[in-house]
């Protein structure tokens, strides 16, 4: 719990967030409002019972001395303060509850749109697991940290302030000495995190040390094991292990020195509230039931005292959370699309298109390309030579920076995305599916598909026989980014979701690496029949497939270096001629 | 529990005198409403300020000596906990170095690394608390109730009766809640899901145009979520009242019969006051305890957890002791072999047989998943064959000393693994005793020779975790050179040159047949150019032998091969 220096412009960015966390809970105003009227006679109620206990004790004077009508009206008001207390204080957890779930949900669902509406070139560039973990955990932390934050502290507060005036108007001496030393907690409780930082950063820092090496080790075991490598590895891991139970024995036990020392400053509090107090009352300053009333308010006074700093760095901590929300939600959108409707003839035309991801880096210059209906064009290159960029493009999944791409000689740019999109049916390498059922894959573009139109698109991907041989057919669920089938498996469900569609251009990614020969035989054939009079691009692998084409586009480093048929290209002699003796030349 | 119990032992002065000193601390505290009690009978209904000081006195020192017996009790938990998990640690890694690889492959890589570290806080942290809390709560709840006793037994019976309601309603609401919360967690972990999907699909998602219906997918799971947060955060929010209620009505009982009593003489108001402290100390001990209990049940989830990974055994056993000899020329030899993993339902290997003679290079080809990782690795015993026989040199591989042949089997696994540590302590990895020449050997014959020199501190340059700092080619490299320096006998290249050019391909097959030692290579590949010139050649489709020949018989003989070979321009390509 050090304290953490801020900036002024950390602070006014803090403030920032603040005023729209608050936004977010305008929604709930009444809820907040009632809260606090809650939060308010909650502390109130119960500070009162000890005033009334205290008076009850003061009916017992002694023997045959004893006021029950004093103790009587006493109990009934206890009763009765401790019924309207617990009541409210129901009521009072009930409606933060619904603040702070509601604000998370909020948050939550806002997350989500904004994430589809996101253009890819930010998806595309931040890591999947931040985004998750900014709309899981980081909402989680600061739906947290706002129900502590603003229930404790707020009560907290109320506590301290209600406490001192309850104990001031009562006697002022005592009250004084409360005032003056419990503020010696706070004291013990920074210098003790002040000397245990370094403990904390000491042990954080062997901790981090030894999970490289657990990961490294446990990766690697394989290696270790064939090397017959144990005994060294295992002296590497016990080094750092040794030194991490040193440093956790220190960090831990003067971490847990806090707890007994503000302990005892409270304790002392409370014996020297004992002695003035009874040194009072022995002056007849004070009655016993209001000596009374004093300790057991110098014992709850220290509470919220030791608990403050630690909600303010709970509160601080949601903020920054809640900031890293707030970023991702102000990310610029993709832009408006036009309402136009694609009615697509499978006519496309690329028409001087200039494209670069990274501004500095100029990619694709100049590129035109015509294609009429029914053609087929490959795109041939290296690994990682920017064969999706073309696929990316084409799909306005990005957009061109200079030039244009035409479909049926509309300007993509000018129709909605949804139409444009639905004309391409798309085959990626990544094969992705949903979690849910085969059947619910297979119509995941037509949702309002027949059985049989299912089973009929399924057939044509080659997918059914398999599909059958599943323990559920049909119904069997496929987890998550679908661990339970096969790649190949997985690639032919792929295929038959486009089958259902049949739009009339595809992009198809040949690629075929992870799968075994036998599939990819079927695979071609399911690409060969799709194809049949339609617009295709098609990421190639094969040579049948590229002698086929009837433009190969040759790409290298993300440029499209050249274009053409096969016989023209050969004659041509240059990377792709080069590409294709290669392998003569090599086998 | 009873690893636990191991380490305990170890620990055992420290974890018994932990509890020991904290319940001496919690003593002290029940003290404290007692001298009140005499302070306010004796110091004030006496008017003797004598009494006040001394018991002023006696609360410091009380205060003071609880103080001593914390720290106490903390040091000794602290070191009992860090010292059991760094023991804990210790054993389960050296269990997982035991574990044969279809143990592993069971458990996971990533499962074994949270086991070994967030587990394994999890469990120090909540061993340090259970050493210094558990007995403490539980303690001071009845020696509450036994001060009471002393005090007044009549009044007592308040407590035996205000006890039972408050437990009954603090653990009842956990039990309710607790499978609860562990159905948040999962609606949770839905929502989570839903994310991931939104973002890794999101290209077919917008292809497809469903961009709204995931979306409304995913604020469906949200808001099912949202509807069980609020049911279960109704009944855990009447854990406070009521137990406040409860407690309050006790007080308000004690008042009432101590009031009689203080009519009829037989107590004074002090003791009220002694027994409503006692009372309000009870309900703050009973919360504490709920909570530690909820902090405990994680932990102990983790042991589990851990204990788990500690119980399983080692599914493969090896000789011991004795060092065996080669009985044939055939270096290596499958007998109808076949695999299935542990769990798996088909088989990855099926009824192969071949032999591998002394000194030749044998090919493997197949697609990915055909098996071939598979087969090379029941050549140095990482996984038993379920069917048939291994033989290494005319012994069966269950009849080699581990470490014999797994020093005997060079292997470059497919992922070229490299350790943090200088590139000279990677390579010592082969052989401990390499000398100099040695090492610039291997790497001259991988191929790494070149790029180690021109390194600002040659055989000293630090490679990062998982050889970041390197090329993918040279770590591959390295990789050779690291198996080479220990000149194996059979030499297992898994798919290891695949990020090389072809070029350096070529010279390290070259290099690889004037080797200065015999070895028996086995090259495992996807490139026909690879291994084109090998001896023999196996070609593996889903796990069974296609064919087996040199590479004019199988291009002229095997579909599958042909399939291969033509497909290669791709291959190349990727070059």
């Amino acid at each position: 719990m050090a304290k953490t220096k801020h900036t002024p412009e950390e602070k006014a960015r803090n403030k920032k967030t603040l005023r729209r966390v608050l936004s977010y809970i305008k929604g709930q105003k009444r809820y907040v409002i009632f809260s606090l009227f809650c939060a308010g006679i909650s502390v109130g109620t119960q500070l009162l019972v000890p005033v009334f206990t205290g008076s009850a004790i003061d009916c017992m004077i002694g023997q045959a001395q004893v006021d029950f009508d004093g103790i009587v009206r006493a109990a009934v008001w206890i009763i009765t303060l401790t019924a309207a207390s617990a009541l409210v204080q129901w009521l009072m957890s009930l409606c933060n509850n619904r603040i702070v779930f509601s604000v998370s949900k909020e948050l939550r669902n806002a997350a989500i749109e904004k994430i589809q509406r996101l253009p890819l070139k930010y998806l595309d560039s931040h890591p999947s697991g931040d985004l998750v973990s900014r709309v899981i955990a980081d909402v989680d932390t600061f739906s947290d940290g706002l129900l502590m934050g603003f229930t404790q502290l707020f009560t907290g507060v109320l506590t301290i302030i209600c406490t001192l005036a309850f104990m001031f108007s009562v006697n002022w001496l005592i009250a004084l000495v409360v005032v003056v030393l419990t503020p010696l907690s706070l004291f013990v409780t920074s210098f003790i995190s002040s000397h245990t930082f370094q403990y904390f950063q000491a042990q954080n820092r062997v901790r981090g040390e030894q999970t490289a090496v657990i990961n490294e080790q446990i990766e690697g075991i394989r290696t270790i094991q064939a090397f017959a490598h144990e005994k060294q590895s295992m002296e590497a891991f016990d080094d750092v292990n040794g030194r991490l139970q040193d440093v956790s024995l220190k960090a831990v036990f003067y971490s847990s020195l806090t707890n007994p020392s503000t302990r005892l400053v409270n304790n002392i509090v409370y014996a020297a509230v004992a002695l003035a107090g009874s040194l009072y009352a022995i002056s007849g300053g004070i009655s016993v039931g209001q000596l009374s009333v004093f300790l057991s308010y110098a014992s709850q006074y220290a509470k919220p005292f030791n608990e403050i700093s630690g909600i303010v760095t709970e509160l601080e901590n949601s903020i920054s959370c809640a900031a890293r929300v707030f970023e991702l939600m102000d990310e610029e959108e993709q832009l408006k699309e036009k309402e136009a409707v694609l009615v697509p003839d499978g006519h496309v035309e690329v028409k001087d298109v200039s494209f670069r991801y990274v501004k500095e880096r100029p990619l694709i210059e100049g590129f035109s390309l015509d294609v009429l209906p029914g053609k087929r064009i490959a795109i041939v290159g290296p690994t990682g030579c920017g064969k999706t960029t073309l696929i990316n493009l084409l799909m306005r999944f990005y957009d061109v920076d200079k030039g244009s791409i035409q479909v049926s000689g509309q300007d993509i740019r000018d129709v909605t995305r949804h139409s444009l999109r639905g004309s391409y049916g798309m085959v990626l390498q990544e094969t992705w599916l949903k979690a849910g059922t085969v059947r619910e894959n297979i119509a995941y573009g037509k949702p309002n598909a027949t059985e049989e139109e299912i089973i009929q698109a399924a057939k044509a991907a080659h997918a059914h026989s398999f599909i059958k041989r599943l323990p559920q057919g049909y119904d069997t669920l496929i987890a998550e980014e679908g661990e339970n089938i096969s790649q190949g498996q997985k690639q032919l469900l792929c295929i038959a979701r486009v089958m259902l569609c049949l739009p009339p251009m595809l992009i198809l990614d040949e690629a075929t690496s992870s799968i075994d020969t036998r599939t990819e035989i079927r695979i071609q054939s399911a690409f060969a029949s799709m194809m049949q009079g339609r617009t295709s691009f098609i990421v190639a692998h094969r040579l049948s497939t590229i002698r086929e084409a009837d433009v190969i586009l040759v790409m290298n480093d993300g440029h499209i270096v050249e274009q053409g048929n096969h016989e023209s290209l050969l004659k041509k002699d240059g990377f792709y001629a080069h590409l294709y003796n290669s392998q003569f030349a090599n086998v | 529990m009873k690893y636990l119990r191991i380490y305990l032992k170890k620990y055992m002065r420290e974890s018994i005198l932990a509890p020991l000193f904290k319940m001496l601390e919690a003593l002290f505290d029940l003290f404290v409403p007692i001298v009140v009690a005499r302070l306010i009978n004796t110091g004030i209904g006496e008017r003797d300020s004598g009494v006040v000081w001394q018991s002023f006195m006696i609360l410091i020192a009380l205060a003071l000596i609880g103080l001593l017996c914390s720290f106490v009790a903390q040091y000794f938990a602290a070191k009992a906990a860090t010292g059991t998990a760094a023991g804990m640690r210790h054993d389960l890694m050296k269990h997982i170095y035991g574990l044969d690889s279809s143990s592993i492959d069971q458990i996971g890589t990533s499962t074994l690394i949270t086991r070994m570290t967030s587990d394994m806080n999890q469990v120090q942290n909540g061993l340090n608390l259970f050493l210094r809390l558990f007995l403490r709560s539980p303690f001071i709840v009845f020696g509450a109730m036994v001060m009471a006793f002393t005090i007044d037994s009549g009044i007592a019976l308040i407590f035996v009766c205000t006890i039972p309601i408050l437990s009954v309603i603090i653990f009842g609401v956990m039990k309710w809640t607790s499978p609860r919360y562990r159905q948040i967690q999962e609606k949770l972990d839905l929502v989570t899901r839903a994310t991931r999907q939104n973002l890794s699909g999101v290209r077919v998602i917008r292809a497809f145009g469903r961009e709204e219906d995931e979306v409304k997918a995913f604020q469906e799971s949200n808001h099912q979520l949202n509807t069980m947060q609020n049911l279960v955060g109704r009944i855990s929010s009447l854990m406070n009242p009521l137990t406040y209620v409860v407690v309050n009505l006790g007080i308000v009982a004690v008042l009432y019969a101590g009031a009689r009593k203080v009519d009829g003489g037989v107590l004074l108001n002090g003791n009220v006051i002694a027994l409503v402290n006692y009372l309000s100390q009870i309900l703050v001990e009973l919360i504490k305890l709920a909570n530690l209990i909820v902090t405990l049940s994680r932990s102990a989830a983790s042991l589990r957890r851990i204990e788990d990974v500690l119980d399983r055994k080692p599914s493969m056993a090896f000789p011991e002791g004795q060092k065996a000899l080669p009985l044939t020329d055939e270096a290596v030899r499958f007998d109808r072999v076949s695999l299935t993993y542990a769990g798996a339902g088909d088989a990855s290997l099926h009824d192969i047989s071949f032999t591998a003679l002394k000194g030749q290079t044998i090919g493997v080809i197949g697609g990915t998943g055909s098996g071939k990782t598979s087969l090379v690795s029941l050549i140095n015993r990482m996984y038993d064959a379920t069917e048939g026989m291994v033989s290494v040199y005319g012994l069966p591989v269950r009849d080699w000393d581990r470490e014999q042949l797994r020093c005997m089997v060079g292997v470059v696994p497919q992922k070229a693994q490299l350790f943090s540590g200088t590139i000279r302590e990677n390579l010592l990895w082969g052989n401990p005793g390499a000398s100099e020449d040695e090492l610039w050997e291997a790497l001259t014959a991988a191929q790494a020779a070149d790029f180690v020199r021109i390194k600002p501190d040659g055989l000293e340059e630090r490679i990062e975790q998982g050889g970041r700092n390197l090329s993918g080619g040279q770590r591959q490299r390295l990789t050779i050179a690291r198996a080479l320096v220990r000149k194996p006998s059979i030499l297992i290249l898994d798919d290891s040159a695949s990020a090389l050019d072809f070029a350096t391909d070529a010279a390290l097959r070259k290099a690889l047949r004037e080797l200065p030692w015999e070895t028996t290579c086995l090259i495992v590949s996807q490139r026909t150019s690879s291994i084109r010139h090998a001896d023999q050649i196996l070609v593996l489709e889903d796990g069974r032998l296609a064919a087996r020949g040199t590479h004019k018989e199988l291009l002229s003989s095997c579909p599958v091969y042909q399939e291969i070979y033509d497909s290669q321009f791709r291959k190349e390509g990727d070059q």
